[in-house]
């Protein structure tokens, strides 16, 4: 391995990281807060499109590293100094990026492009991923457009070939130096370790509001589970723990009262995002006791070894060892349908959602393999499509009811058709 | 004697009866029921299949052909029901209805896959894999192809030999050691899974064969491109360029191939030293045009009279570039050294075809010059958005840096619902008067 050791770690070159995290902190809702008017800022925080925490990192002094859905090692960016932002769209109208694009192309890219094309959400570096023929084009539209880095970070889609840990390593080193030069500053061995440090801690408390789903989902509706996982994606991991670690507890001892709704799985949310106020109307019917919305930020699915010597090759040991699943990677040992079936049990679901955003290719040719496994496992689905813009819900709330009553009333397994 | 006569559209002719007797092979395999092996344009691996005696299966090659004959909305339909959305790839609902029909298919039947090999060089490759994976069992091994990691770096793009593989070398050569590594491991992977299928023994000096003639074929094909620089162009890049493209799939890596190609290069060769552009000899070359995208085979012949009839030439094609799987790349296999050699190629030449898939505006800049290009067609289509989406930023980026007209028009290679031969014609009327136009105020 060749990065640096000796050099300071993060805290002793960053004396601009106290008054940035200080910035943050004036926008995220105060410590003791009543519960329900912090959940309400965090979502407001989620679903502002001017991304100001971003904008008061950046007004400190310090860098941004924007990486475009669905996974990235943000430990790399964060061991940099840097602030690691998932970029994944937004509610906006688009005005500038349509005409970068195709008629038949997902909204997630063009709002990520519109977001930077108008100035509210530029990175000091893009990293982005072929994780979709869609997707793969989005470093050449950036780098014709925008004067910011663009890095390509290339996963491996073949993780069964026994060189493909050697390679990711080599790939996360040749990312780390190409942020080192962003970032103005070398990232030492330790420093790796303390950010692995810092991302385990979130994956730990991230795991911990699955588990209230799970088990007391009347505690935590979709929606707010939601925010408070996706605000991670916008503040300081630091700040993120310590904001789960307060609420979590507080979560847990909610007054909330069990009720008779189902209990699904709501798949298709591993790239672009669904509206909230879809998550909201789902949360009217049924508990969401599992998904893959945001799986970017639970990819690793428990603790990179800490103190491996080798912290690069940890990290990429826990991509192809330790994640979890979504269309956009090839995994022979996960067969997608497989491992729905898994999250459905794993869950004690009753049902799924299986939704695909608009215009997703590897979302909708999911969708037929998870509707014939579902349908062979006699488990009920509810087939949908959404797109991030959508405004009116009222429809799909009407297919949902009935899909819902079918299935209380009658025990109907039967697929019930979406919104295709 | 050869005479002129026998030699102009000879390849036109040999073209297609070769492209019949590979259906042929196909159909007599899936008759015998002998092992077969499902692979993709851009990383074909059919040197390693050579070697193994397995016959190539290119599914996108089958699908396309039921849109040019006419009958891909059956197979579009029959997906559509099983629950596949209009809006994913055209070629791959083509293939799953096929696959239902138990291989049935215009052109004769397609085997079943007994193993699929495929590169990353398109998304869709791996959910399509997956597809026979769940159907059979096929057992599937995808080469990882790491493409180039910045847009700045890709350089001598276009069909021009250049120096995007040694560029890239001689800028990283850490990376690119490292690259080549992972993909050497793999290619080995994929021998050993091979001889497996197969039962039969990697032999080195069959692959070194193999290579010699896919050496052969690809000095050929980089040869035809570059003779379309001349006035008039030897042949129309889109409409012959396709046709020739299959050819150079299918027979990869094959004696028959290799001859088909140095015959084709004579004819064009000869049509350049004697005039005979691609119009005929009544017709006058007017415009050189560049096509960018994937063709409208549901009209194909009729797209190409679209542009023809104005006296519009593709001189140039993307297509060319990314459907042969980079063979545009200036390189050759070193027959010392054959399994290091290939994986060197692999990786050249897919990250070739995906760049040119994704960064081509500079090479089209470069082609404007090199080909007196007078305009650049931009053809993204709905069933393809490996090939699409960047085509709108790539417009702008090539009407930015030359004086040239642009035309952007939307339809589907598959999909006649989305292919309005009406509105194609106007927006195609408008862009050669536009051209037109430009052409008078220039002689004036």
């Amino acid at each position: 391995m060749s990065i640096r050791d000796g050099t300071a770690g993060a805290a002793g070159l960053d004396p601009g990281r106290e008054a940035r995290e200080a910035a943050i902190r004036e926008l995220l809702p105060g410590s003791g807060a009543p519960l329900g008017e912090t959940l309400a800022a965090v979502r407001e925080l989620v679903e502002d499109t001017t991304f100001p925490t971003v904008h008061a990192w950046r007004q400190e002094g310090g860098k941004v590293l924007g990486h475009f859905q669905v996974y990235f090692p943000e430990e790399l960016a964060h061991a940099a100094g840097m602030l690691p932002v998932k970029m994944r769209g937004g509610t906006v109208e688009r005005r500038e990026a349509d005409s970068h694009f195709g008629s038949y192309i997902c909204s997630v890219l063009r709002t990520t492009l519109e977001l930077a094309l108008t100035g509210r959400l530029v990175p000091d570096l893009f990293v982005t991923h072929p994780i979709c023929d869609a997707a793969r084009n989005l470093a050449g539209i950036w780098a014709r457009n925008l004067d910011v880095p663009v890095e390509i970070l290339y996963f491996p889609q073949n993780p069964n070939s026994a060189f493909s840990a050697d390679y990711l390593a080599s790939e996360y080193l040749r990312v780390l130096e190409d942020i080192e030069d962003v970032a103005g500053r070398r990232v030492s061995t330790d420093d790796l370790r303390g950010s692995i440090r810092v991302f385990n801690e979130n994956r730990r408390l991230l795991r911990a509001l699955y588990r209230i789903k799970r088990e007391e989902p009347w505690k935590l509706p979709v929606d707010e589970a939601y925010v408070l996982m996706a605000v991670g994606g916008i503040i300081p991991r630091e700040q993120h723990n310590a904001l789960l670690s307060e609420l979590l507890p507080r979560i847990q001892e909610r007054d909330a009262r069990r009720q008779d709704r189902m209990r699904v799985v709501f798949e298709g949310g591993f790239c672009e995002q669904p509206p909230l106020d879809l998550l909201g109307a789902i949360a009217e019917f049924c508990y969401v006791v599992d998904d893959d919305l945001m799986i970017g930020l639970r990819w690793i699915l428990s603790d990179v070894p800490p103190h491996a010597a080798d912290p690069l090759a940890a990290l990429a040991g826990a991509y192809l060892e330790q994640s979890s699943y979504s269309p956009v990677q090839h995994d022979l040992r996960k067969p997608k349908e497989k491992m729905l079936l898994e999250r459905i049990r794993g869950s004690g679901a009753e049902a799924a959602i299986v939704a695909a955003a608009k215009m997703c290719e590897p979302g909708l040719d999911e969708q037929v393999a998870y509707s014939k496994a579902l349908e062979e496992e006699g488990i009920p689905f509810f087939l949908t499509e959404f797109e991030e813009q959508m405004r009116n819900f009222s429809h799909l709330q009407i297919q949902l009811e009935t899909f819902v009553e079918n299935h209380l009333l009658f025990g109907e397994t039967a697929a019930t058709g979406g919104q295709r | 004697m050869t005479t002129t006569t026998d030699i102009v559209g000879r390849g036109a002719r040999e073209g297609r009866r070769l492209f019949e007797g590979w259906f042929d092979e196909l159909t007599r395999t899936a008759q015998e029921g002998r092992p077969a092996a499902y692979v993709f344009v851009m990383g074909s691996l059919c040197e390693i299949l050579r070697t193994f005696d397995l016959p190539a299966v290119f599914p996108e090659i089958h699908s396309l052909q039921t849109a040019v004959r006419r009958v891909a909305d059956e197979f579009l339909s029959q997906a559509e029901d099983e629950g596949f959305s209009p809006d994913v790839c055209g070629y791959v609902k083509a293939d799953y209805a096929l696959q239902l029909r138990g291989g049935e298919h215009p052109m004769g039947r397609i085997p079943p896959p007994s193993i699929a090999l495929l590169t990353n060089a398109c998304n869709t490759y791996l959910k399509w894999a997956e597809i026979w994976e769940r159907m059979y069992g096929t057992p599937v091994f995808t080469l990882d192809v790491p493409g180039s990691r910045r847009p700045v770096n890709i350089a001598g793009m276009g069909p021009s030999p250049g120096d995007s593989g040694p560029g890239a070398r001689a800028a990283d050569p850490g990376g690119f050691a490292r690259d080549l590594r992972y993909v050497e491991g793999q290619l080995r992977e994929i021998i050993d899974a091979c001889e497996e299928v197969s039962g039969v023994a990697f032999d080195i000096d069959r692959l070194r064969e193999v290579l010699r003639l896919t050496n052969d074929m690809a000095a050929s094909w980089r040869r035809l491109l570059q003779l379309n620089r001349h006035r008039p162009a030897a042949f129309d890049a889109m409409l012959e360029g396709t046709i020739y493209l299959g050819v150079a799939n299918v027979l990869r890596g094959t004696e028959e191939g290799a001859a088909y190609f140095r015959d084709l290069v004579e004819e064009m060769e000869l049509r350049t030293r004697e005039g005979l552009g691609p119009l005929g000899a009544k017709a006058e070359e007017k415009h050189r045009l560049a096509f960018v995208g994937v063709p409208c085979y549901p009209m194909f012949r009729r797209f190409y009279e679209l542009f023809s009839e104005w006296g519009g030439v593709f001189v140039g094609s993307t297509y060319t570039w990314f459907a042969s799987g980079g063979l545009d790349e200036d390189f050759e296999y070193d027959l010392d050294r054959p399994i290091e050699s290939l994986a060197e190629g692999i990786l050249l030449t897919v990250r070739r075809a995906m760049d040119s898939l994704m960064f081509q505006d500079r090479a089209l800049i470069q082609a404007v010059d090199d080909f007196g290009l007078d305009g650049v067609v931009y053809h993204p289509v709905k069933s393809c958005r490996t090939v699409s989406t960047g085509l709108a930023a790539s417009r702008r980026a090539v009407l930015d840096a030359r004086d040239v007209l642009c035309l952007y028009i939307e339809s589907d290679m598959m999909d006649k619902r989305v292919v309005s031969e009406a509105q194609l014609k106007n927006r195609i009327d408008a862009f050669f008067e536009g051209l037109e136009s430009r052409r008078l105020r220039r002689e004036a």
